[in-house]
This record gives C-alpha cells, structure tokens and sequence, in this order.
C-alpha cells in the first residue's frame, strides 16, 4: 500500500484508507481510482499527486 | 553571453505552478521568479482549513524559498516588488534595477476588497489572503474568542466553518439573504447555514457594518440593523479583486483583469497572465481548477508549442464540512429550469436546458458524491 500526495494543496491520498467519501474503498490502489477523481481540496485531477514515502 | 529569462512576477500557486509545469518542458532557459512575499510554497486552499487542523502559518509551508529555487532551477527574488513594466523594450523595473525579460508571465492574484467602515478600529480588520496575512491573523486572536466575519460568500462560509471548529465564536454579517447568493440556489444556502448554526455559527443576514470602535480590550460592531454586538477581532471576506495596477500602467488592456486570449496573451507582446490576476478569453475565475489548467497550456506555449487553454467542467468544492457542497454553475447565459430532489441536508440540485441535459448542479450533504457522475453530463466552461 502506498500514499500519494497531491503537489497542489499537500492533501494526501493512502491506498490503505481509500476515500469512501467518492466511493473509493479501502484498499484501492491509485492505478484502480478513477480518472477523473479530483482532489477534494484543491479540485484538480490525479496527474497532479506524486508518490511520497510512507513514514 | 546567457540568455534573457523567462520571468514570473508571483509565488503562489499560479507563479509556482506553472514553473513547475514549464520546467518539465524546458530545463536550460534561466528562469527568474519575482515575490511581494517571502516565497515560501504553500496552497491557498488550506488556509480556509487551518483551523479546524490548528495549523500554525509555518506548518502550512510546503517548501521554503531556497527548495523551491532548486527545484525549479530558478532565481528567485523575495519581498521585491515590480515597479513598472516596458513592454516595448522587453523589460521591467525593480526600482532602480532593469532586468531584460525573453517573456514576462504577471501571476499577481488578487487583493482583498477592503470596506471603509467608519470608527477607530480598522486596524482590527483583517483579511487571509495569503500565508502571511493568515499568521498575523492567528496572532492577533491568540488567547481571544469572537471573531465577527464579514461575508457569507464561498470563502465567508469557508471560514466560518473552520473557525469555529477551531473552537471560536463567529458572527457572520452579511448584506445578504441567503448564503452564497449568486452561487448556490436557497435551498442548498439553507442547508449550509442550517448546519453552520448548528455548529454555533450565528448569522446577521441583511445588515452591513455600519461603526467598528474599540471597546477596551475588545471591539463594539454596530450594525446597519441596530444589533450591536461585541467582538475580538473582524475577518473581512467580502472578495478579492484582481490585481491589475502594473499591467494598467504599462497600458495593458484590462477586463475583470488583466485581459488575456485563449494563449494567456495579453494585449502586450511576450507578455502574459494567468491565476487570480487574469481574465482568460472573458473569465475571471478565482478557483485552483482553470489555474492548473493555464498552468499546463502557457508552459507549453513558453516552451515553443502555441497551446490554447480549455476548461472542462469544473465544479467546485466548497470546504464546509457541516455540510459538504459541490457547485458547478451553469454556464453564463443559460436558460435553464432548476430542480429539487432529495431532503435536507442531502440535497440534489440540478440545472437542465429545455432538452434535459444538465448545465449546472449544487449538491450537498450526502449527495456530493454523485459529482463525479454527474461531471460526464456537465458542459465544458470553455471548450
């Protein structure tokens, strides 16, 4: 499981946690979250998150 | 000798990003970013979210001024303000000094709308506009309570949520009878201040600030409906306007902003604008979407591919997690019929043409998340 973070507004995205929110469940992995899934803060689309290392 | 720069006059997230996007396209044109600020990197969008997180100003910095000038390979000149553009010689002035520019990017973004409220404490108002105006503001409210918040558009309604779930007391004024008039139909604004209010937000609806005075430590507001109310300090979010002085003076052809075509072209030669500060082929839009989208269309053009800028739907998120909001206005223009389903909070709010298609929705509460369906059925902003 590993964790993007959107290089916009910081906001990040954990494959573990999902965003049931927009029906992404837990476990998804960012390859399987829809294309035009936005940042729910920030609003723009998943070419903006990077890979960051998990902690 | 070396070549002249591309220069962005700008940090935030317009100046930033579209160096990030520009870099990736060209790594060997000097590149020289000019700030008001400091320069430090961070996302406006959180500073409506900083106090429910309780996030100092610093922990919001995604990047000091030094990383981000080695990231993007880059000078970057901080605390210098741009005195005065010539655009027929390519060059600008930072007061005494001239620099040479190959193609000059303004990404100013906007100020704050600064009301003239009759009194002697207009040095209690104070605006979040930008991180540092964002630390003044924690500062001045460390150890205080109640804040009176002028405003009840997105950004009014932004805050008053998150101030309050920081554990503050807020009065939002407003000279209005619904929140987020002109954005959000009644029944959506309904359900966003019924659960504003229920939060502890109060609302004073209709009247404006009519006197601001000290009173002792704390500050007296009377109203224009004769309410008075007692406060610690007053967040003034009443809108922004884009910042359109320099490119005025430089003889810049200006709409609700600095004038650019579909190429972020202004009516100058190799001078361009994007974010907050720009009106993009008759759109001033103050939302991260269209900028991201500039972003990515101007640093291919800078990089020798003329590309124009195209929206697609770009519905907005209002952060108001009392009662989460999508908004995607119909186009400007549009003759369309509102519809109402669903009950309070859980609302599904869509705008349809005579034929039926959608052109613009609110939804709220639980149905936001039938946004992203609904985006396939939405219009482009500007195709």
């Amino acid at each position: 499981m590993s964790k993007w973070q959107c290089v916009v507004c910081g906001l990040i995205y954990d494959e573990a946690q999902g965003w049931p929110e927009d029906g992404i469940a837990a476990g998804t992995k960012w390859q399987d979250v829809p294309e035009d899934w936005v940042c729910p803060d920030c609003g723009v689309g998943k070419a903006d998150f990077e890979m960051i290392e998990i902690a | 000798m070396s070549s002249k720069p591309l220069v962005i006059v700008g940090t935030g997230l317009a100046g930033y990003n579209l160096a990030r996007e520009w870099r990736k396209l060209d790594s060997s044109t000097p590149l020289l970013l000019i700030s008001a600020d400091d320069g430090r990197s961070y996302s406006k969008p959180m500073l409506s979210t900083g106090f429910a997180k309780n996030k100092q100003a610093d922990e919001l910095v995604m990047a000091d001024v030094g990383a981000m000038a080695e990231q993007l390979n880059a000078e970057i000149r901080t605390h210098t303000p741009v005195t005065r553009i010539e655009p027929d010689a390519k060059r600008l002035w930072l007061g005494a000094e001239a620099i040479d520019y190959r193609d000059l990017v303004l990404a100013l973004g906007a100020d704050p709308i600064a009301l003239d409220i009759p009194g002697d404490a207009a040095d209690h108002v104070y605006a979040i506009n930008d991180l540092e105006d964002y630390a003044r503001f924690r500062a001045a409210i460390d150890g205080k309570q109640r804040v009176l918040l002028m405003g009840a558009g997105l950004i009014g309604c932004e805050f008053a949520n998150d101030l309050t779930s920081g554990g503050l007391q807020v009065s939002v004024v407003a000279p209005c009878d619904q929140v987020m008039p002109g954005l959000i139909q009644p029944q959506a604004a309904e359900a966003v201040q019924h659960a504003l209010q229920a939060l502890g937000v109060a609302f004073h609806l209709g009247p404006v600030v009519s006197r601001l005075s000290r009173d002792g430590a704390a500050l007296r507001a009377e109203l224009s409906d004769g309410t008075v109310l007692a406060c610690d300090a007053v967040v003034s979010a009443v809108g922004l306007r884009p910042r359109t002085q320099l490119a005025a003076a430089a003889g810049l052809t200006l709409g609700r902003g600095i004038a650019v075509d579909r190429q972020l072209q202004s009516s100058a030669a190799h001078i361009y604008a994007l974010g907050d500060c720009a009106e993009v082929a008759g759109l001033n839009l103050q939302y991260v979407m269209p900028l991201m989208s500039c972003a990515r269309a101007l640093a291919k053009t800078l990089a020798g591919e003329p590309t124009a800028v195209s929206y697609g739907p770009m519905p907005v998120v209002v952060k108001t997690p009392a009662c989460p909001l999508v908004v995607s206005p119909p186009p400007a223009g549009s003759a369309g019929q509102w519809s109402v389903e669903g009950e309070a909070p859980d609302l599904r709010i869509l705008c349809k043409d005579a034929s039926g298609a959608l052109l613009g929705f609110n939804l709220t509460g639980g149905c936001v998340s039938e946004r992203m369906a609904l985006n396939k059925s939405l219009p482009a902003v500007l195709a």
